[in-house]
């Protein structure tokens, strides 16, 4: 009888703590920082993906999103790489976009202030051929209150100088992640490229310069023939490869890193539901970004962000940040 | 404005070899431009992305469109099993379209080649109902053979002529070969089809200098302008972009052939 009791008043107790819930009492906690900055929910856009935002706004409530990480921007216009610039592939799809970009002054007189209009944090993706360039982007971006972090692209392996070059040998991560440092007046995050023999030796080397957060992964390095023109698919020959075919490659390097070094890890690689993100979480994580699932379905940054409240929900999760790296 | 729908299928038939002919069941018909198209998405997810394929006409009462295709892959044949009542998905309506005020009082070619005739189908409508006499329309549609798709709906928009690879039907070559050959002038022309097509109405155009409106076509990601998948160079510095690339999803597909490089 004794026992009965309890197990009632256990059950009233958690429909009063669901009903408090429902009436939004007792909110669930989706926020989560990192180096300081506060983000709404863990869910961003991966750079390249989602232009500034502007396009898929007629898709998607940016308001709803952590942040708009945006197409990555240099000194100078980039004109980027001939056409073929995109392949499908099993699962996933090849790219070599070249980080065509207008250069940072279209950027700043057009696309933060169409940005500054939501509530959702702006992350400014920065790309460049030397230190030097990259260095005067985040200069100009430091102007900007309304940018809230920088994040250094060391890991295009679709442009021949810069970008990878730094990316691939700890040493060079090491110095352009020191350099930019002194510059930035926003908390950096580097984006590591997951073309490396071991992904936690350039974490370390990242974090030891100085690094505030990190993204990984970039794309892979692959390439696809036309067995019918007997030529490469892509003009670039080589491109980078994205989707759900690389999501247990970018699972299995947040883990690791993750396990390496203190900072904070954004992830990312093919997440297409809430699932996949959710994954991404529990590896260690603590925010991730959508990306070429969204040329897939343009509504996928939403769904993600409701998919994840689904989720703590469902297994009465009341703060995220119970999630991340829970499984050790 | 823009939407991803999972729309009906209203019927399809195969109307040439690989060649099928679909009608869907959307609203999105009510604002489709002639020159616009979808990206339809496979349910195989393996083929993740979409693909672009050109409106060929609506049913007027903004309730249903058409597409014609060709099976070119794994999506194309996986569309072309798709029965009345399936479900499809469709992002739409997309790009520029064809600026069918341009050919208000002239004389106009309409040249479609291969699988590039079908937009030219609601192309001749609209400029029909924007007060083109039926004289003033001529169609010129290249094929490869016999296989003459869609020729019969064209007939009663404006005056047609044909141009077939193989000789089996109208004149033996291309489009170019059919305008030459029935000795045809025009002060504007719009054309969907092949590059090497493409190309030669661009030269032909620039040597008349009269204006000449391409739809053209790449590998798309995103099919809305923010992956700078498909781009084509461009003459000038794009307003966009701020290099010489315009988007084709989204600054076309619809260009001014002299303002491109191709």
């Amino acid at each position: 009888m004794r026992q009965g009791q309890e197990t009632l008043t256990g059950n009233r107790d958690r429909e009063e703590k669901a009903l408090a819930k429902a009436r939004k009492e007792e909110p669930m906690n989706t926020r989560i920082t990192i180096a300081g900055v506060e983000f709404k929910n863990p869910v961003m856009t991966a750079s390249g993906t989602f232009g500034s935002g502007m396009e898929y706004s007629e898709f998607v409530d940016l308001n709803r999103l952590g942040a708009v990480v945006t197409k990555g921007v240099a000194n100078v216009p980039w004109s980027g790489n001939p056409t073929p610039r995109i392949a499908e592939v099993y699962g996933g799809m090849l790219n070599a976009i070249g980080l065509q970009n207008p250069g940072i002054d279209v950027f700043c007189s057009r696309d933060i202030p169409f940005l500054e209009q939501f509530d959702t944090r702006i992350i400014v993706n920065v790309c460049g051929k030397t230190v030097e360039d990259y260095v005067e982007v985040v200069e100009r971006l430091g102007d900007y209150a309304s940018v809230s972090m920088l994040e250094i692209n060391v890991s295009c392996p679709n442009v021949k100088e810069g970008a990878i070059a730094f990316g691939q040998k700890a040493d060079a991560l090491y110095h352009i992640t020191e350099e930019i440092k002194k510059h930035a007046k926003q908390p950096i995050i580097m984006k590591l490229s997951p073309n490396v023999t071991d992904i936690t030796e350039m974490a370390r080397a990242a974090e030891a310069a100085g690094a505030d957060a990190l993204s990984l992964i970039n794309t892979i390095t692959g390439m696809k023939i036309d067995i019918h023109r007997r030529t490469f698919a892509l003009a670039n020959k080589t491109g980078g490869l994205s989707g759900p075919a690389i999501k247990p490659i970018a699972v299995r390097m947040v883990y690791q890193t993750a396990q390496a070094v203190k900072i904070p890890i954004i992830g990312m690689g093919g997440i297409a539901t809430a699932e996949d993100a959710i994954e991404f979480l529990l590896a260690g994580a603590c925010a991730v970004s959508i990306g070429a699932m969204n040329f897939v379905n343009p509504y996928t940054t939403e769904e993600v962000v409701a998919g994840i409240e689904a989720y703590m929900d469902r297994y009465g999760v009341e703060d995220i940040n119970d999630l991340i790296g829970a499984v050790k | 404005m823009k939407q991803k729908v999972t729309a009906a299928v209203i019927s399809q038939q195969e109307i040439a070899p690989g060649i099928f002919d679909m009608w869907i069941k959307t609203d999105l018909a009510a604002w489709a431009k002639p020159g616009q198209f979808l990206c339809v998405y496979p349910r195989d997810k393996s083929t993740l992305l979409p693909r672009p394929i050109s409106i060929c006409e609506t049913d007027g009462e903004g309730k249903a469109l058409r597409i014609v295709y060709r099976v070119a892959g794994k999506g194309t044949a996986e569309f072309s099993g798709y029965q009345a009542g399936d479900g499809i998905y469709i992002l739409g309506n997309l790009g520029n379209g064809f600026p069918v005020e341009e050919a208000a009082g002239k004389k106009v070619f309409l040249i479609g080649g291969g699988i590039g005739v079908p937009p030219i189908l609601q192309l001749a409508k609209a400029l029909r109902e924007n007060g083109s006499k039926q004289e003033e329309v001529q169609i010129i549609a290249g094929y490869r053979d016999r296989n003459l798709f869609l020729a019969q709906d064209f007939e009663r928009y404006g005056s047609l002529y044909i141009a077939t690879e193989d000789g089996s039907r109208g004149t033996r070559g291309n489009v170019m070969d059919a305008i030459a050959e029935n000795g045809l002038t025009a002060d504007v022309i719009f054309a969907c089809g092949p590059m090497p097509m493409l190309r030669a109405v661009r030269r032909y155009a620039g040597e008349k200098a009269i204006p000449a409106y391409i739809s053209l076509e790449e590998h798309m990601a995103c099919g809305v302008g923010a992956c700078l998948g498909c781009v084509v160079k461009t003459r000038d510095v794009d307003a966009h972009s701020h290099v010489n690339h315009a988007r084709i999803c989204t600054d076309g597909p619809v260009f001014e052939a002299q303002e491109v490089e191709i």
